[in-house]
């Protein structure tokens, strides 16, 4: 399933992080960061509320609107039932939809959105995406304070908040085309290795938008993953060659990015809904803006995970929703 | 591609824990925790006039508290991270346990948060360790003939 849109750009981001982001390589592209993972609040989950909040404020005043100006709020984030989404959004005060794809959500909300502006229902919409380490840690892993040692394979969820502005006003990126990734299970048990669990979603639909669309790999200037991290990256360059016959040469993964591996105690890289977005809203953003790239395919990616049900000993199935992004002429 | 031939290439591309290292690692810090317990048992007989029986007892409640008091000053964690079973198997494993998941749980309250969770991760231990108590007393009993 890939559309093609001809009048919706992404007009403005903002993103907001933690501490560990702010250090990583992409520091400075940042809006804001905070220092303490606590945000100024008492609890992890609010925390990341917090930083939804804060992402909407920046974003509204890169904008120069007020909150009562959007038309739709769309957000997703990995909490259970959404939480940090419906509590940000219940001070925003603006029609809502909460999605969910775990780390695929960004992607989700955008082509939900754009879909939406594209058929004139909406004029403009807010797409807010969230992930907080410690918050992600208790409900999926182990106490914050708990040092049980993680295998290398594990990836270090990010901590950030991130909104974009979409509508039709031709400025900042525009949104060309989007695919809606098919839900797959390659059979892997392992929760401490998403890229493994991830890597054929990704793989999956980029080989459908290039089909759909007849495009060739090299049409974009990049393909940018979500969060496989430094193995799941390999094993998406291994799988395209085997199943696609594929050669993946442009292709950089935003878990690789945001943190610097040998220097941060993230094992394999970086992860969580604000993963890709974080570092497209705001390094890839720029450079898009400034023409040094000129086509993107973020292909965001989600392990649907579930506690219960990896106990159970079931297989962790996966997704990947893709979207093109181009600068405009 | 099917499941097996998914798996295969996984492995291809998954490097190998370093088993080794950690083994030497959790060897030289968990030996050394020993020699730290039995460095308070001896010191305690000293200093309390008591029986070798009594003074364990006090060294692993010292321990416990050492163990607790890290974790709430926020290093432990990193400290446990690196030793591995150097620090989870002795009874500071324990603690941590306990401690990270009480104070994980502490702003949801009393009973709904510490009480309901304190157990989250130690609670296998406490449980488990009970069964095979139980076991191997039973065998000892039984088959070895030991003295109740």
């Amino acid at each position: 399933m890939t559309f093609k849109y001809n009048n919706v750009y992404l007009e403005n981001t903002s993103t907001v992080t933690g501490p560990y982001e702010k250090n990583g390589p992409l520091g400075n592209f940042f809006d804001k960061s905070y220092d303490d993972l606590y945000c100024g609040n008492k609890t992890w989950e609010y925390a990341e509320v917090q930083l939804i909040l804060d992402s909407i404020d920046l974003v509204l005043k890169k904008q120069n609107k007020t909150k009562n100006d959007i038309d739709l709020h769309i957000s997703g984030d990995l909490l259970n039932q959404t939480v940090a989404s419906n509590y940000a959004s219940a001070q925003i005060k603006r029609p809502f939809l909460g999605v969910y794809s775990a780390c695929a959500s960004s992607v989700e909300t955008l082509i939900i959105g754009a879909n939406m502006i594209e058929s004139n229902q909406i004029k403009n919409c807010l797409c807010t995406t969230s992930s907080h380490n410690n918050s992600a840690e208790k409900q999926f892993r182990y106490p914050v304070e708990y040092g049980g040692p993680k295998p290398i394979t594990t990836t270090f969820t990010t901590t950030g908040g991130v909104a974009a502005y979409l509508g039709r006003e031709k400025k900042g990126v525009r949104i060309e085309s989007a695919t809606i990734g098919i839900v797959n299970d390659y059979g892997i048990k392992d929760v401490f290795h998403m890229g493994a669990v991830m890597a054929p979603a990704a793989a999956d639909t980029i080989y459908r938008h290039l089909k759909d669309l007849k495009r060739d790999i090299n049409y974009y200037d990049m393909i940018l993953t979500g969060d496989l991290g430094i193995y799941g990256k390999d094993i998406l360059k291994d799988f395209m060659k085997e199943e696609y016959n594929i050669e993946l040469n442009n292709h950089d993964d935003a878990a690789c990015m945001i943190f610097n591996r040998d220097k941060q105690p993230v094992l394999a890289g970086g992860s969580g809904p604000a993963c890709a977005p974080l570092v497209t809203y705001s390094y890839i953003f720029e450079k898009m803006k400034e023409k040094q790239i000129s086509k993107v395919l973020l292909v965001a990616t989600g392990a649907l995970m579930n506690p219960s049900m990896t106990n159970e000993k079931e297989a962790i199935p996966s997704i990947a929703h893709a979207i093109s992004l181009e600068a405009i002429k | 591609m099917d499941k097996k031939d998914y798996q295969k290439l996984v492995d291809k591309n998954t490097p190998k824990e370093k088993r080794l290292k950690n083994g030497i690692v959790a060897f030289f810090i968990g030996g050394f925790m020993g020699i730290i317990g039995q460095g308070l048992i001896d010191l305690y007989m000293n200093w309390f006039d008591i029986s070798s029986k009594q003074a364990s007892v006090f060294m692993i409640v010292t321990l416990i508290f050492v163990g607790c008091f890290l974790t709430c000053l926020g290093f432990f964690d990193k400290w446990v991270n690196f030793a591995r079973c150097g620090l989870i198997v002795p009874i500071t494993g324990f603690a941590h346990a306990m401690m990270s998941a009480a104070l994980e749980y502490k702003k949801e309250g009393m009973v709904t948060g510490i009480g309901a969770n304190m157990f989250k991760l130690a609670g296998s231990v406490i449980i488990f360790g009970v069964v095979s108590a139980y076991t191997f007393g039973l065998i000892r009993l039984l088959i070895l003939g030991g003295s109740v």
